[in-house]
C-alpha cells in the first residue's frame, strides 16, 4: 500500500485560475473548463460555460463572452452572456449587450448596451410580478423581450 | 434644492470650460418628479418592454427598470456628446460639423425603427444645438413605438449661461437622485412653444414646470 498520493489532474486542486498575462495577445476562440483571468488582449470569442471569467485591469477583449460569472475590471467590446452574474467594476468599460441573471455595476464603470435579465428556469410556486427593489441591490428579475438594438 | 445647486454651480463658473467638475461640497440630491411618475404609471402593468436610458449605466436605474421586467438599453449620452464635440474647439460650434454630428447620432440613436417602448432622455437634449437637436428628435420618433413616452428635462431659466449637469438615478417611480457632474452651456433656451415645435411629429407634449426651474416634459409618440 503506497502512502504517496496520486497526482491530481484536476486543475483547480493545485492552483488558481488560468491566467493570460498582460503581454499576451490572442486572436481566435478560447474555450476553458476552469476559471480564467485575462489581463491581455483577445480578439475572437471566450467561452467558459460553467466557470468564472475575470477580465483584469489591463485586459482588452474584442470578443463575445459566455461564462457562468464574469468580472470586468478592464475592457470588453462584445456581447456578454453570464448565466449567473456579471460584475462590472469601477473604471471598467463594456460596450455590448448583456444577458445575465444578475448584474452589479459600480459607479465609475462605463457601460453602453442593452441588459436582459434572464429569468431562472425553475418557475416555483408563489412567484409574483417583479417589484422595484432597492437601488443598490443586485438584480434577479424577469427578462424583457429581445430587440434587435445593436450594442455598438 | 436644485436651484441652490444651480446657483452654486453658476457662481463657480468663471471660465468658459465646456464641462466643469462639480465642487466637492455638492452631494447627490433626491427630488420628486411628476414626469418620472407619469412615465412609469403609463407603462405600469405592461410586460416585456424595452426602455432607452441616456443617463449612463447605474445600479439604481438598471435595478429599478429590470426589476419591473423590462429590458434596458443604457448609454451615457452626455459622455458621448463630450467625446463627439469636446476637445479644443467650441462645444456648441462643433455640433455644426457634419462628421461630428453624424458620429454622435450613430453612437446614441442608431437603432432599428420602433425598437423602444419608452425613452428616459433626462436633460441631454438641451445641450444639442439646432439642427442637431431636430435630427435627434426625428430619430427618436423613428425608434420609439407608437404610443410610447419619452421623458426629457429642460432648464427653465432663460438667461442662464451655464446649466448644471447631473447623473440622474431612479430612486423609485416618483423620485430620482441628481448627482452633480459639472456644468455646460445649454445650446438653446426651450420654452413651451419651442418644445411643442421640437416635438411636433409626436402626438402630445405635456409640461411640468417645477419650483426649481426645471421643465419636465412628457412626450407621447
Amino acid at each position: 500500500m503506497s502512502s504517496t498520493p496520486a497526482p491530481s489532474l484536476h486543475p483547480s486542486d493545485s492552483r488558481g485560475p488560468a491566467i493570460i498575462g498582460k503581454s499576451v495577445m490572442i486572436k481566435g476562440q478560447i474555450f476553458s473548463r476552469e476559471d480564467l483571468t485575462i489581463d491581455g488582449e483577445i480578439d475572437g470569442s471566450v467561452e467558459l460555460h460553467e466557470h468564472r471569467l475575470t477580465v483584469g485591469p489591463n485586459g482588452k477583449l474584442q470578443a463575445g463572452v459566455k461564462a457562468r460569472e464574469v468580472v470586468v475590471l478592464g475592457t470588453i467590446h462584445g456581447n456578454v452572456e453570464a448565466s449567473d452574474k456579471i460584475d462590472i467594476r469601477k473604471d471598467a468599460r463594456l460596450v455590448g449587450d448583456i444577458k445575465t441573471a444578475r448584474i452589479v455595476i459600480e459607479d465609475g464603470a462605463y457601460f453602453k448596451g442593452s441588459i436582459d435579465i434572464a429569468r431562472p428556469e425553475t418557475g416555483k410556486a408563489g412567484g409574483t410580478a417583479p417589484k422595484p427593489v432597492a437601488a443598490t441591490a443586485a438584480v434577479n428579475a424577469a427578462a424583457g423581450t429581445p430587440v434587435t438594438a445593436s450594442g455598438d | 434644492m436644485l436651484k441652490d445647486l444651480w446657483r452654486a454651480e453658476t457662481l463657480a463658473s468663471a471660465l468658459p470650460a465646456q464641462l466643469k467638475k462639480p465642487g466637492p461640497a455638492l452631494q447627490p440630491q433626491i427630488r420628486s418628479s411628476h414626469g418620472l411618475e407619469q412615465f412609469f404609471s403609463s407603462i405600469q402593468g405592461q410586460e416585456n418592454l424595452s426602455l432607452l436610458d441616456f443617463s449612463g449605466a447605474s445600479q439604481a436605474n438598471i435595478s429599478f427598470i429590470t426589476s419591473l421586467g423590462y429590458r434596458i438599453y443604457s448609454n451615457d449620452a452626455l459622455r458621448t456628446m463630450e467625446e463627439a464635440f469636446g476637445g479644443s474647439g467650441d462645444f456648441v460650434a462643433q455640433q455644426s460639423d457634419p462628421e461630428r454630428a453624424a458620429q454622435f447620432l450613430r453612437e446614441t440613436l442608431d437603432f432599428p425603427d420602433q425598437s423602444f417602448d419608452g425613452a428616459l432622455l433626462w436633460d441631454t437634449l438641451q445641450f444639442l444645438e439646432p439642427p442637431l437637436v431636430d435630427d435627434a428628435v426625428e430619430r427618436l420618433h423613428r425608434i420609439l413605438r407608437p404610443q410610447s413616452l419619452l421623458l426629457a428635462f429642460f432648464h427653465a431659466e432663460e438667461k442662464a449661461q451655464q446649466a448644471p449637469l447631473f447623473t440622474y438615478r431612479i430612486v423609485d417611480s416618483k423620485s430620482m437622485s441628481l448627482a452633480p457632474r459639472g456644468q455646460s452651456r445649454p445650446a438653446k433656451y426651450f420654452n413651451n412653444r419651442s418644445l411643442e415645435k421640437l416635438f411636433q411629429k409626436f402626438s402630445s407634449v405635456k409640461f411640468f414646470l417645477t419650483r426649481d426651474h426645471l421643465r419636465e416634459v412628457i412626450v407621447r409618440r
